[in-house]
């Protein structure tokens, strides 16, 4: 599939065409079973889930939720074997907003246990495949959420970004992914994994659709003092919006010598289309852009060491039976897979007594750092335009043994989450028949311009066919 | 050489909130198992905490009346260990930086007045209740006391002796009592007791090792575990050993102290700033109005009551023991009723009624408007007090007026000299040896006589002229 007929595709999608839901679900079910299967969904809806309970923005919309974002109907497994078969009795403020809007559900997402991951092969429940080769990863960790739209079951998904989980499987799935602010919209009945950095974000075949969808699951709410009270502009006209007069600021440490030059290539050409667009496009410095990786893996394991805690077998979930609650706690917490295991004990290392001041208190400098990083890059330019990740997909398995190799996948897409500002990955190209993405960063609360601009890239490809 | 103990301690108080520290739930006591929880505070995965403002302005009065500096930035903190009571694996508290810290709480010790620094007041949220059934052979987890809200008081180790521990904790208890953030109620675990005690040659300014006494749950108790462990450490330095670092538990039952296992306390609690709640910001208005709204503190009644009233220091202390008992003292003053009446009858007779009735002053039914009035008709001769007692147990039980009572109960002070006289008569031929005891010299014993006829007259005879009959009588032949 080559990006044109993506774009055609997605084009093929109308709001006022929709197609029934029921028909639809059945349709991914059978695809979903037979030998093209891609490992998509955890667990899909009935039928009879997909009545709309209101109308609104999004009615008769189906859309496919990550499955670490929890739902009344449907289980919350978060990819693990610690909360299989889990089912929530309680619902995510983003789904409620969801239901508001007249969507529907159409299953639960596959992903990295508990977010942690950048190919969806830490799933507990198998890998899901990338829709465009199946011989590819989807990225992660919200795979199953970006190959559900690539994959055209459906034209909106949520995902959640704590170091570039919407961003980066978009990218590789050749689709549109947005990170808002943290704060944009609430974690409310979004499960943990490193509660300073985890935003819930969206997924679509279009700007428009993803830029639509977090229209709705924006905004302040009680349950989340960390969401914020900020009217909720609408983000549907940004897509559509002239980015004319936009400086758009380039960051040297994003496009490092080691950088493939069809891959540069192609993102000179997105800069190029970007200035045809209206846009002035300037070289800018982040100078401590080399500490995001490893601040990162600081300071989200050591939050993941602590929101992972409540995993003890004594309430919900699985419990071993043991001869007393240490072989309890141990044998119930030995169904973390490998990963999980790996950057709980990370964490708790790194918030051990003895070392805090040496990571914890030192990456939290080095955050204050790379956001004011940002902050003086904003005063100077409107948004930042980035490669989304240094790399297309890669290969099933190719890095599955190399946590450090994988890590790096992330390395352009962390800084926005150490700094909470927001990010959109729309598709500008393919490389060795893969789509490669590229990344809009804006300075808090700018989610209209990523919008715009992302907008104004995709439409530019449009005009191609 | 002289030896001293160095004690301070840490009290854990419930707010009395209506709700717990971070949900919507009602923080109760004594509910069925279970009954109040939600997501948030058994700790399922996606759910988030949110600050319950009530429980902030307790905290804030609460470290106001200990005279703390109010950080008016605090944080939030997760301190992490694994218990089954605890939902989350960490609990949600108050590490770097407390609400409070830098206060001083005045106290009547050994030594007529104590002072006791506070190191630190935080807020934090309590965990469940691990039940062991023996019978059964397992374990049940009541979660509705999880994420109820306490307030954490650490003092400075300023404490003597256990007997100021004990007066501390009651000045400490009162102050809290009068400003209505906690019931301090220790059997509901409202308050709970951890010391930490070391001793040392008097005039060394250097710690010794010291022990926590943990697992405390009445004042009587936390006194007696500190004279054990203090006796205990006292034998072991005199014999030139050493005390070792450790935690005791305190057992009620047997009177013990027992080692708590060393894997027990060997946490590490990799304290982390809470990411799912901001700063706690407070401005320098809330804490003015919460200054403002502190009622004044039993200390200051206190002494106000003896300065003002006159009264003696036993009587301003029971008035003051409890604000509503001083409320009512108060209001009988405002109505023109004698202080020194008044403290005699409120502290006696009303103090009594409401044991036994198991009310407070703002509760009992008898008010003090009532109250005034009776004690009018007893300063008038037209009741006798021991009457008027009578009285008040029929308005506690059925109100209506004074008045009215002594009128359809007979109880009027019976003044007729020819009925007084009977009763006199007929108790004088009752105790014939006390009467010669009396005429042996043994002139005490009239009190006792004056009781008699008192109790043949139901109360009723005007104990003055009984007295006067009495002596004329046992005089006079």
């Amino acid at each position: 599939m080559t990006l044109q007929d993506k774009v055609q595709r997605s084009r093929l999608y109308d709001t006022a065409g929709l197609d029934l839901a029921p028909k639809s679900l059945t349709q991914v079910k059978k695809t979903e079973n037979s030998s093209e299967g891609l490992n998509v969904f955890l667990s899909l809806a009935e039928p009879e889930d997909l009545v709309p309970r209101a109308q609104g923005d999004l009615t008769g919309v189906m859309v496919a939720v990550k499955d670490n974002i929890c739902t009344e109907k449907l289980p919350t497994t978060c990819g693990s074997l610690v909360l299989k078969g889990y089912q929530s009795p309680y619902e995510a403020t983003a789904i409620r907003k969801l239901r508001e809007a007249g969507a529907v559900i159409i299953g639960k997402t596959n992903l990295d246990e508990f977010g942690m991951g950048s190919s969806t092969e830490n799933s507990a429940f198998g890998p899901t495949l990338n829709p465009i080769d199946q011989s590819f990863v989807p990225g992660g960790s919200s795979g199953g959420s970006a190959a559900a739209v690539a994959a055209g079951y459906t034209r909106m998904a949520l995902g959640s970004d704590t170091g570039g989980s919407v961003r980066q499987p978009a990218a590789f799935c050749g689709v549109v992914g947005i990170k808002p602010t943290y704060g944009r919209v609430s974690r409310y009945g979004l499960v943990a994994f490193a509660s300073s950095l985890d935003q819930i974000g969206t997924i679509g075949a279009t700007v428009l659709d993803a830029s639509l969808l977090l229209e709705v699951i924006s905004g302040h709410d009680i349950r989340d003092t960390t969401s914020v009270e900020r009217l909720v502009p609408s983000y549907r006209d940004a897509a559509t919006q002239s980015i004319e007069g936009m400086v758009v600021g380039i960051p040297s440490e994003y496009f490092p010598d080691e950088l493939d030059p069809s891959i540069r290539a192609i993102l000179d050409e997105a800069c190029e289309r970007l200035v045809d667009a209206g846009a002035r496009v300037q070289p800018i410095s982040l100078p401590h852009t080399e500490f995001a990786i490893p601040c990162y893996y600081i300071l989200a394991t050591a939050e993941a060491s602590s929101n992972l805690a409540r995993y003890d077998g004594v309430r919900f979930g699985t419990r071993m039976p043991s001869d007393g609650l240490d072989q309890m706690y141990e044998l119930t917490r030995h169904h973390f897979g490998s990963e999980v295991q790996r950057r709980i004990i990370l964490g708790t290392y790194v918030l051990s007594a003895g070392y805090y001041d040496a990571y914890y208190a030192k990456a939290q400098k080095a955050r204050a750092r790379i956001s004011q990083d940002f902050k003086t890059a904003f005063q100077e330019v409107d948004i930042i335009f980035t490669p989304t990740s240094p790399t297309p997909a890669f290969a099933l398995g190719e890095r599955i043994s190399d946590p450090l190799a994988m890590y790096l996948s992330d390395v352009f897409t962390v800084p926005a989450n150490l700094a909470g500002i927001p990010g959109i990955s729309v598709p500008i190209g393919m490389v060795g028949g893969l789509p490669l993405g590229g990344q809009f960063l804006g300075p808090w609360w700018g989610e209209s311009e990523l919008i715009a601009a992302a907008g104004a890239l995709e439409a530019s490809y449009g005009d191609n066919t | 050489m002289n030896w001293e103990a160095v004690i301070g301690v840490e009290v854990h108080l419930r707010l009395k909130t209506e709700h717990k520290l971070f949900c919507r739930d009602r923080a109760v006591f004594g509910a069925a198992p279970n009954t109040h929880i939600c997501p948030v505070c058994i700790g399922l995965p996606g759910a988030l905490p949110v600050l319950n403002a009530h429980a902030v302005e307790l905290a804030l009065q609460t470290a106001l009346a200990f005279g703390c500096r109010i950080n008016l930035d605090s944080t939030w903190a997760r301190k992490s260990y694994f218990y089954p009571d605890l939902p989350k694996g960490y609990q949600i508290t108050q590490f770097e930086k407390p609400i409070a810290t830098d206060g001083r709480v005045i106290f009547s010790s050994s030594e007529d007045k104590g002072l006791v620094g506070i190191r630190r007041v935080h807020i934090e949220e309590d965990a469940g209740k691990l039940l062991h059934d023996k019978a059964l052979g397992a374990s049940a987890i009541d979660f509705n006391r999880a994420g109820t809200a306490l307030v954490e008081i650490v003092t400075e180790p300023d404490l003597r002796t256990p007997e100021d521990v004990r007066s501390f904790l009651g000045e400490l208890k009162q102050t809290v009592e009068y400003i209505g953030a906690s019931d301090c109620n220790m059997e509901e675990g409202n308050l709970r007791v951890d010391a930490n005690v070391s001793v040392r040659p008097v005039g060394s300014l250097e710690l010794g090792n010291k022990t926590e006494i943990k697992n405390v749950n009445s004042f009587s108790g936390i006194e007696k575990a500190l004279s054990l462990e203090i006796r205990r450490q006292l034998s072991l330095m005199k014999e030139g050993g050493l005390v070792n670092q450790k935690t005791l538990l305190w057992d009620d039952h047997r009177s013990e102290l027992r080692e708590m296992r060393s894997k027990e306390e060997s946490n590490d609690y990799r304290y982390f700033p809470e990411p799912d709640l901001h700063p706690l910001v407070l401005s320098q208005g809330q804490v003015t109005a919460a200054l403002d709204s502190l009622p004044e503190l039993p200390r200051d009644r206190r002494y106000r009551f003896k300065k003002t009233y006159e009264l003696k220091d036993y009587d301003a202390d029971v008035l003051t023991q409890t604000a509503t008992t001083a409320d009512y003292f108060e209001d009988l003053v405002g109505i023109n009723v004698d202080p020194k009446v008044a403290a005699k009858w409120v502290t006696g007779p009303l103090q009594a009624l409401m044991n036994q009735h198991r009310e407070d002053a703002q509760s009992i039914p008898v008010r003090p408007e009532i109250m005034g009035e009776l004690i009018r008709l007893v300063e008038r001769g037209v009741v006798s007090e021991s009457a008027a007692k009578t009285v008040m147990v029929i308005l506690a039980e059925d109100g209506g007026s004074p008045s009215d009572i002594i009128e359809a109960r007979g109880l009027a002070q019976e003044r007729d000299l020819g009925q007084l006289t009977d009763w006199v008569t007929e108790v004088l031929a009752k105790y014939p040896e006390e009467v010669s005891r009396y005429r042996d010299g043994e002139l005490k014993i009239l009190g006792y006589l004056v009781g008699q006829v008192m109790n043949s007259s139901g109360g009723a005879a005007d104990p003055k002229i009984v007295r006067n009959l009495l002596i004329d009588y046992l005089n006079d032949s």
